[in-house]
């Protein structure tokens, strides 16, 4: 909240500032000089450099405050508390200090802690006062030094626009920003885990309880870490999908692009697109709701014996879902195939399916692959459905009719209800994470690729 | 060809008139291809109508509330006037309840006051302080019913089905029909699903508090985005250099638009609330990891816009002494601006649905009051869907399904927003 | 070596279609009418392209449509193999008689027709297939061959007549894009004539070539008028001077006169004729 108000707070003066430097801007022009720009702009370069300035500092004061405030107040303990303790303990000790200062304690708190307690509520408190005299301080300094260099030959507006430039390029690298807290943050919880549970066992072990400790020494949350049902599931369920989706979404495209009539065109198409719309967590309702218990009826008709959460039901309405992905990527390839090829085929007298399995489909073929992968790696990805859908235990199998489990299930299943990031069942998530992100990473970058020459190709 | 006068025989025609088997199956195998299409999409949309029937159908209930009336007398020896809020209000409801029926014994005691709604003593109390004068008169009153008499009104519990295997059993629904006759049950819409946050109990539960999460969610979403997304776009489109560097930030907005969503929470998880230390569940940082996904659509589909609009209006703009920037802000982005907003409506659209990430930022829990800001913990629309769907009574199942109806009437209503724009105000060059 | 692959076709396709049509065609005379369009109109939704036209192609001769752009030309032309039946606005009037058959009657199958009258376009069109692939299809579509060896002989004997065997027969497996624009185009000849059809229509074959390339196209031309009747749109007067006997001239949707080439180019009798190839208009 201090940190919404002090925005607040900047933009108020920020606007003062404006006012002031259009004022001094304009005075100067009553002496009966020629302004080098409008008076606006002399506004628009007071206002920037109060906030500008003053909201950097706010920023960069918000990301490492609280680091130092905790680990000052872990330097508050006693020596022999603190005595040669790791990041997890400390962190163990900071969730002790916050349900003292809640007070939600199970019995008195030691007097240490304490005063722990109370020595992090005023490091907070100072903090914040600290911040706002210094943003604003900052600020006022920066707002004083460019306001007095307005004058009538003052270039205010080269100067606003370089800083707008510059705002510009700063807002284009959030996109990179956000690519590079995603790898840290993956790869540094990640780290943490690997330190835990050895990359060999979690890569290539065969056996996924996460919650169940089995050995004796090990802490809480512990369990067996070999991910590879889990990646199992993934993939099982993922085929599962593309079985649905690839046939009905490839018939539907060739459909579209050669036979389908403009008018059916125009209202099938986004009719199919409503299917990419619909929030997954629809999907997953309608696959509990509906999907699986018609499959477990079915199957007891014929003497099957389905799971609740069969791979199946998930992996099968996970397809509906991927229908369109593949459908309007296909149709996209086909369509960009010049008209001249499907011309000569025709003027060769094939027939229409002729012409799309033996002209058209093989020079589509590479666009259709790129489309394909996207929408495995869409697939591999996808959380809702199969959270609600498929199951949660780990196994190795290839019956549709079982359970089995993916990545993004047990990444949600792990970290729901935990935040705290000290024990490898948490730090088991984020591996799962890098993981994922590396997969659906790799898929993507190549499918853009193939898509993108398969582009340029015939452009 | 059946003209048997023609002299010269030709190859085309004379191949037509022969029985082709060959050509006969080629046109098969054209024919069974149209036919493969036809069923192709006709199975997408029979899926798509089973889904949207599924939660049309199921949802449909949860839109009415089955309601009891009953006389309330409010005795001030019960209720003390000065500190109204103290009183046993349980208590005096049950009792009323209790008196309107004249055979009440020990055994069906206990049938009766499961009928009524934990909610009618709420309703009861938020009533008497909202008006202390009420105090010292008998009060007719509408009071909930409970989940498992409501879904007997709705049709749901078949007395067929063998006594053991129902929620309620046979005297319930009998004194039940009593007082249908006596015109004491009603059902009319169901407001508390507007009205109310969630509650442990189906009849009581409502999305209030998720329609407000969403909406801060939504909103901290679109003031981190928007202006983020078009000056990125405007960077890229109109400044940038081509050079590696932008080369490396066109393609990383490429595949950021293709994560999984689910990254996007544990990149929200461990910067946000793990490295900054923000509460979980807020729509704060709901709005801040949905801020992150949206911007790649908004910068996308800026970029298109900007494309759309032809250098003659920069040229002209530019020929007039205008500089690069204010040929940009006053010329270009304006015209790009409907295509803009249709791509960041649609964008918002997406952030509506999207459910994984909020999970994993903890707006998944079972909070029962609106939040009053962005930092108060709060669920959002999709993840109350979420813990509906996992809660186990057939009132819920129900209201599932019409949280879903509301998700879908918001998106459908977004999109249709965009089209509109697309159509009317977009110019086509 | 060209006499003995002539033979080796000659002795393996007995029997099949392919010789059957070869023995039947040259039965035929010369000089007669092998195409007849009587009163064509052709209706793109509103707009009508071709109007009222008639006019008689010759067997084994090369006719040619000349004209400025947007003349009907190419849509005439295109009328001929039902081409246009691809577009869903376009509605065709009249009869086009080709061996007194009308290609528009009821039960007239177009791609039957198509394989009798092939057709090349105005850009090369060669599929991203290999060079032997692109030649083999219409045979393979149409089983025209029982096995291979029947397949590579076709294959071949089409590369030769179109002239293009020697530049490719050592590569016969590499894309068939990857030629040059010149051997693109004669690919897609070679690919027109690999089933043997009775016309060949050409779309301004030549548009896209280099002089070089399309003197080398021109004199294919000629020597395919030994075997197919032949109808070439083209922009270019000295092409129609070149490579056609027959000329006809369409403006506006009309065929404004045609008639034997030297004449059209000596002594026309309209005046919008003598106009646009003494270059007032074009």
């Amino acid at each position: 909240m201090t940190v919404l108000t002090l925005t607040g707070l900047i933009l108020v003066i920020a606007l003062l500032g404006y006012a002031m430097g259009v004022a001094r801007s304009r005075s100067a022009l009553q002496a009966g000089s020629v302004l080098h720009s409008r008076p606006q702009y002399s506004g628009a370069f007071v206002a920037f450099l109060f906030a500008l300035p003053a909201v950097c500092l706010m920023l960069a004061w918000v990301a490492i405050d609280e680091g130092i405030i905790r680990s000052l107040t872990i330097a508050s303990l006693p020596s022999d508390v603190t005595e040669g303790i790791d990041r997890r303990q400390a962190g163990a000790l900071i969730r002790e200090v916050f349900q003292v200062i809640s007070g939600r304690t199970f019995g008195e708190p030691e007097p240490y802690m304490r005063d722990a307690a109370a020595y992090y509520v005023e490091a907070q408190g100072w903090s914040r006062t600290l911040m706002y005299v210094s943003c604003l301080a900052l600020g006022a300094l920066c707002a004083g030094w460019g306001f007095s260099r307005i004058a009538p030959e003052f270039r205010a507006r080269n100067k606003v626009e370089a800083i707008v430039s510059g705002l510009l390029v700063l807002a284009s690298c959030i996109a990179i920003l956000t690519t590079v807290g995603i790898i840290g943050a993956l790869v540094f919880e990640s780290w943490a885990f690997f330190t835990l549970v050895p990359v060999n066992e979690f890569l290539f072990g065969l056996n996924w309880e996460p919650q169940i400790p089995i050995r004796e020494d090990q802490i809480a949350g512990a369990g067996a870490f070999g991910a590879v049902p889990v990646f199992w599931g993934t993939i099982f369920i993922a085929l599962i999908s593309m079985m649905v989706a690839l046939p009905i979404g490839l018939f539907s495209a060739i459909y579209l692009a050669e036979f389908a009539s403009p008018r059916v065109r125009t209202i099938v198409k986004p009719v199919l697109e409503i299917l990419a719309g619909i929030p997954t967590i629809v999907y997953g309702f309608f696959a509990v709701l509906t999907v699986a218990p018609a499959l477990r009826r079915y199957g007891e008709m014929v003497g099957l014996d389905v799971a609740a959460n069969s791979a199946l039901a998930a992996g099968g309405v996970m397809g509906i879902m991927i229908i369109p992905f593949i459908s309007s990527l296909s149709d996209d390839a086909i369509t960009a195939v010049p008209r001249s090829l499907r011309d000569a085929s025709l003027a060769m007298g094939a027939t229409r399916a002729e012409t799309v399995s033996r002209v058209l489909l093989p020079a589509a073929l590479p666009g259709i692959v790129g489309g394909v992968l996207l929408a495995v790696s869409r697939a591999i990805g996808e959380t809702m459905i199969v959270v609600m859908a498929a199951g949660l235990i780990a196994r190795l199998t290839l019956n549709p009719f079982e359970g089995v489990t993916t990545v993004t299930v047990q990444i949600v299943t792990l970290l729901i209800g935990d935040s705290s990031f000290d024990n490898p069942k948490t730090l088991a998530a984020f591996g799962l994470g890098l993981v994922l992100f590396i997969s659906t990473l790799g898929l993507n970058v190549f499918a853009l690729n193939i898509v993108k020459k398969y582009r340029e190709r015939y452009d | 060809m059946t003209d048997t006068t023609r002299p010269p025989a030709s190859g085309w025609a004379d191949e037509a008139n022969r029985s082709n088997i060959g050509l006969k199956r080629r046109h098969a195998r054209s024919r069974r291809l149209q036919g493969f299409g036809i069923g192709a999409i006709a199975l997408a949309i029979l899926m798509l109508g089973t889904l949207l029937w599924t939660m049309v159908s199921t949802g449909y209930s949860a839109f009415v509330q089955t309601h009891l009336s009953v006389e309330v007398t409010l005795s001030p020896e019960e209720i003390d006037a000065q500190s109204p809020g103290d009183a046993n209000y349980r208590d005096i409801m049950q009792r009323a309840w209790l008196s309107s029926f004249d055979n009440v014994t020990e055994e069906n005691e206990g049938d009766l006051l499961s009928m009524l709604s934990r909610g009618a003593e709420l309703q009861l109390r938020n009533l008497v302080i909202d008006d202390p004068s009420l105090i010292g008169q008998t009060i007719q009153m509408e009071v909930p019913a409970a989940d498992d008499l409501d879904q007997v009104e709705k049709g749901f519990v078949s007395r067929a089905t063998p006594e053991e295997y129902r929620i309620v059993n046979d005297r319930q629904i009998e004194i039940f029909y009593e007082l249908k006759q006596d015109g004491r049950v009603s059902t009319p819409f169901n407001t508390a699903l507007f009205t109310e946050a969630d509650s442990r109990f189906p009849e009581l539960a409502g999305l209030k508090g998720a329609l407000i999460g969403s909406f801060f969610a939504l909103l901290v979403c679109f003031v981190l985005s928007f202006p983020i997304g078009i000056a990125a776009a405007i960077y890229l489109e109109e400044f940038a250099p081509k050079n590696r560097w932008t080369d490396l930030i066109e393609v990383n907005i490429n595949n950021l638009a293709a994560v999984p969503s689910i990254v996007f929470g544990l990149l929200g998880l461990a910067v946000f609330i793990g490295f900054l230390g923000f509460p979980r569940s807020i729509p704060l940082v709901g709005g801040m990891v949905l801020a992150l996904m949206t911007l790649p659509t908004i910068i996308i589909s800026t970029r298109a816009a900007l494309k759309a609009v032809p250098p003659s209006v920069r040229e002209a703009a530019l020929g007039v002494g205008a500089s690069k920037l204010q040929t940009v802000l006053h010329h270009v982005l304006p015209l790009a601006l409907p295509g803009i907003m249709t791509g960041t409506i649609i964008g918002m659209a997406q952030a509506l649905g999207e459910t994984a990430p909020l999970l994993l930022i903890g707006m998944n829990a079972f909070i029962t009051a609106a939040p009053d800001s962005m930092m108060s913990p709060s669920t959002a629309l999709p993840t109350q869907i979420y813990i509906w769907a996992d809660s186990p009574e057939r009132g819920f199942t129900a209201r599932t399904s019409a949280a879903i109806m509301v998700l879908l009437g918001f998106m459908i209503i977004m999109n249709g927003i965009a089209i509109y724009l697309r159509k009317r105000l977009e110019t086509r060059w | 070596m060209a006499n003995f692959h002539t033979d080796a076709l000659a002795n393996s396709g007995n029997g099949t279609a392919h010789a059957k049509q070869e023995g039947a065609k040259s039965a035929n005379t010369r000089g007669v009418a092998k195409i007849k369009a009587e009163s064509v109109n052709v209706f793109y939704g509103e707009n009508q392209a071709i109007k009222n036209v008639s006019v008689d192609i010759d067997e084994r001769q090369v006719t040619a449509f000349i004209g400025p752009s947007g003349c009907g030309k190419s849509t005439f032309l295109r009328c001929i193999n039902r081409m246009n039946d691809v577009i869903e606005s376009c509605r065709i009037e009249g009869r086009i008689l080709i061996d007194d058959n009308d290609i528009y009657a009821k039960g007239v199958d177009p791609v039957i027709l198509r394989s009798h009258i092939g057709m090349v376009f105005q850009k090369p069109n060669p599929f991203p297939k290999s060079i032997y692939e692109n030649v083999a299809y219409g045979p393979k579509i149409h089983g025209r061959t029982r096995n291979k060896s029947e397949l590579d002989s076709v294959v071949e004997q089409s590369l030769r007549r179109a002239g293009l065997w020697d530049e490719v027969k050592d590569r016969l497996a590499q894309p068939g894009t990857g030629l040059s624009g010149g051997q693109q185009q004669r690919l897609c000849i070679a690919r027109a004539i690999a089933v043997d059809p009775e016309v060949i229509l050409m779309d301004e074959p030549c548009s896209a070539l280099d002089p070089i390339a399309t003197a080398r196209v021109e004199e294919l031309i000629d020597e395919l008028r030994q075997n197919f009747t032949i109808v070439i749109v083209t922009h270019s007067m000295q092409q129609a001077a070149r490579v056609s006997q027959k000329t006809a001239f369409f403006h506006l949707g009309h065929l404004v006169e045609e008639g034997p080439t030297d004449r059209i180019f000596t002594n026309p009798e309209d005046k919008r004729t003598q106009d646009y190839i003494t270059g007032r208009f074009g």
